[in-house]
């Protein structure tokens, strides 16, 4: 009621007509509203959020003979999740494949939050202290690699790490190393190819709070006599600590999700989360369990972003 | 680069100096870009070799452009993402003119919160979900075909078309609206002539963006392509694990640099002043 002749809807409709017929055209500003979402609700809805409680179904269910699932309710992928049945005695034990897969997709993706964090910090710096005009520039610079097709960008790691690559090149014509490194297909590999492809997703929040430092704050730290370490541990740090956060969250989620850097990089023996499910889809055929390990790796994601979502709510109570 | 990097010599006392943070962001800036530049130098290599340039050639294009499974994965990529991008683009902007620039509705959080829903979810999980649910709709209804890949992109499209247009929306006041209205036009009359017009540039950025997510995705596609829908990234990810050789080279910098093209006419739409 408040904001009566604000919307083009109703302003055709003659003001002080009476208290009916706003409530009349309230409702039905209400119903074209729902309406013009309906098609975006209707598409996500069938085909985002149906399928998911598909594969929580699924997670209960015993695999079937080929593939697909059989319909007998059982913990079995859920138990499988960690255990794994010792094919001689019929004792559970703890499946170490899987315990090494995970602690893999977590280190790599802590691993990668903090690299980035370390090359992205003093890059969205840089950026924040340039001239006003300048800036959109270097940010752009930052988001253009980010848009470019993720396979284009993990085969331009590929050639720059593997044993005949630029890597090698330099540092063997430089003398630093009498044998080329072989990179490819290790962790480190990985790791390397998911700083390089979410590097951009650090530096534009840590950007965002960067931009708003106020230097005065900075210059009193200087007056009185701290360090430049102190400034930055004690100033820089705690003001831009919501970038900190978002920054490490987004770098985070895609990290821990995975499939085509690793799948890449990797090799057979660097396996991620991502590629343990697509391949519980695949060659081995067992739907309830990779249905089960998508939802462990939904829930990872969820905590993450509950964490963030704390983080901002947080800074607005402060703010 | 060089001015930037002679700021140390400044003998004045500058607040926002940092020891060593402007080398690193210089490395950060060659690391990103030095990848890409090689893929793209040895793209026009006439020898066989990734490693060492002989001279110039574009035989690496010919031969990709002659490639039969090129050609077909490049058709249905360019058909996939056009049709995504046409009911997603339409989709966004109905819910852009919906849940911007009035009192949010009564659950409209809600609605946010599934817009957004393919963003939040690992792109593996959505790729398996629909995997398993499009092979029981299959089975029940024997009706196989094009559709259901049309359905996965349109859905990961929405979430990307919908924000700028939603950030130009917020940026319209009503004021043009309430004056054409004023003058007698019609509900649609205003949306036709004064809304529709005002928001394009929004519009056009969600429908790059989304061509862009639509055309580059590989997990997804990947899982859920039915037989014989092999698309370019597809087709770019089987050959990646055989082998390298400079006729990716050749596709991936025809990639980039339409990439580079529509990111950078999405930055001058979105930042152009108003």
């Amino acid at each position: 009621m408040a904001e009566i002749g604000q919307s083009p809807l109703r302003a055709s409709t003659p003001i002080g007509i009476g208290a009916k017929a706003a409530i009349a055209a309230e409702k039905r500003e209400l119903k074209t509203r729902w309406l013009l979402v309906s098609p975006a609700m209707v598409i996500i809805g069938l085909a985002g959020v149906l399928p998911l409680s598909i594969i929580l179904f699924y997670s209960f269910m015993s695999p079937g003979p080929y593939a697909g699932v059989s319909f007998e309710p059982t913990l079995r992928a859920w138990v499988f999740l960690i255990l794994e049945e010792d094919l001689f005695e019929e004792t559970l034990g703890l499946n170490y494949a899987h315990i090494s897969i995970f602690s893999r997709s977590i280190g790599l993706a802590l691993g990668t939050t903090v690299l980035t964090l370390i090359v992205g910090f003093p890059t969205a710096y840089f950026i924040a202290t340039r001239p006003l005009r300048q800036r959109n520039f270097w940010l752009f610079m930052i988001s253009l690699p980010f848009w470019s097709n993720l396979l284009v960008r993990t085969f331009a790691i590929m050639m720059f790490i593997r044993e005949q690559g630029f890597v090698n090149h330099v540092l063997l014509y430089l003398g630093v190393i009498d044998k080329p490194l072989s990179i490819m297909f290790t962790p480190t590999a990985v790791w390397i190819g998911l700083v390089y492809a979410y590097l951009p997703l650090m530096v534009m929040p840590l950007y965002a709070s960067m931009e708003k430092l106020d230097f005065r704050l900075i210059e009193a730290a200087y007056d009185l006599y701290a360090s430049r370490w102190k400034v930055l541990q004690k100033v820089i740090i705690p003001l831009v600590k919501p970038g900190i956060v978002a920054g490490s969250i987004l770098v985070f989620i895609p990290s821990i999700g995975a499939y085509v850097t690793p799948k890449l990089l990797g090799g057979g023996k660097s396996l991620m989360l991502g590629n343990l499910i697509s391949n519980q889809f695949g060659t081995s055929r067992d739907w309830p369990l990779g249905s089960a390990l998508a939802l462990f790796l939904m829930a990872m994601v969820m905590i993450a972003l509950i964490v963030y979502v704390r983080n901002e709510s947080g800074k607005s109570a402060h703010g | 680069m060089a001015e930037l990097l002679l700021t140390r010599g400044r003998r004045s006392f500058d607040v926002r100096y940092l020891p060593g943070f402007t080398p690193l962001a210089a490395f950060c800036l060659v690391a990103l870009y030095l990848p890409l530049i090689l893929v793209i130098f040895f793209s026009f290599n006439a020898e066989r070799s990734i490693t060492v340039f002989s001279h110039f050639g574009l035989n690496w294009y010919e031969e990709a452009a002659q490639n039969t499974f090129v050609q077909n994965a490049t058709w249905l990529s360019l058909k996939l993402a056009f049709f995504a991008t046409l009911v997603a683009t339409t989709c966004a902007t109905m819910a852009g003119l919906a849940t911007t620039r009035r009192k949010p509705f009564p659950g409209q959080s809600v609605v946010y919160g599934v817009i957004n829903q393919p963003l939040m979810i690992p792109e593996i999980v959505t790729a398996v979900a629909l995997l398993a649910f499009f092979g029981a709709i299959k089975q029940a209804t024997n009706v196989y075909g094009f559709g259901y890949l049309l359905l996965a992109h349109i859905v990961f499209c929405i979430p990307f078309a919908y924000m700028p247009i939603r950030a130009r929306l917020q940026d319209m006041d009503l004021t043009m609206e309430q004056a054409a209205a004023d003058l007698y036009a019609s509900p649609w009359k205003v949306f036709r002539r004064v809304t529709l017009p005002m928001m394009i540039p929004g519009i056009i950025a969600g429908a790059m963006l989304s061509f862009v997510i639509s055309f580059d995705d590989v997990i997804i596609s990947m899982l859920v392509a039915g037989p014989g829908e092999t698309t370019l990234p597809v087709w770019m990810i089987g050959q990646l694990r055989r082998g390298l050789t400079p006729q990716i080279n050749a596709v991936s910098t025809v990639l980039l640099v339409i990439t580079f093209f529509v990111v950078w006419m999405v930055f001058v739409m979105t930042t152009r002043k108003r």
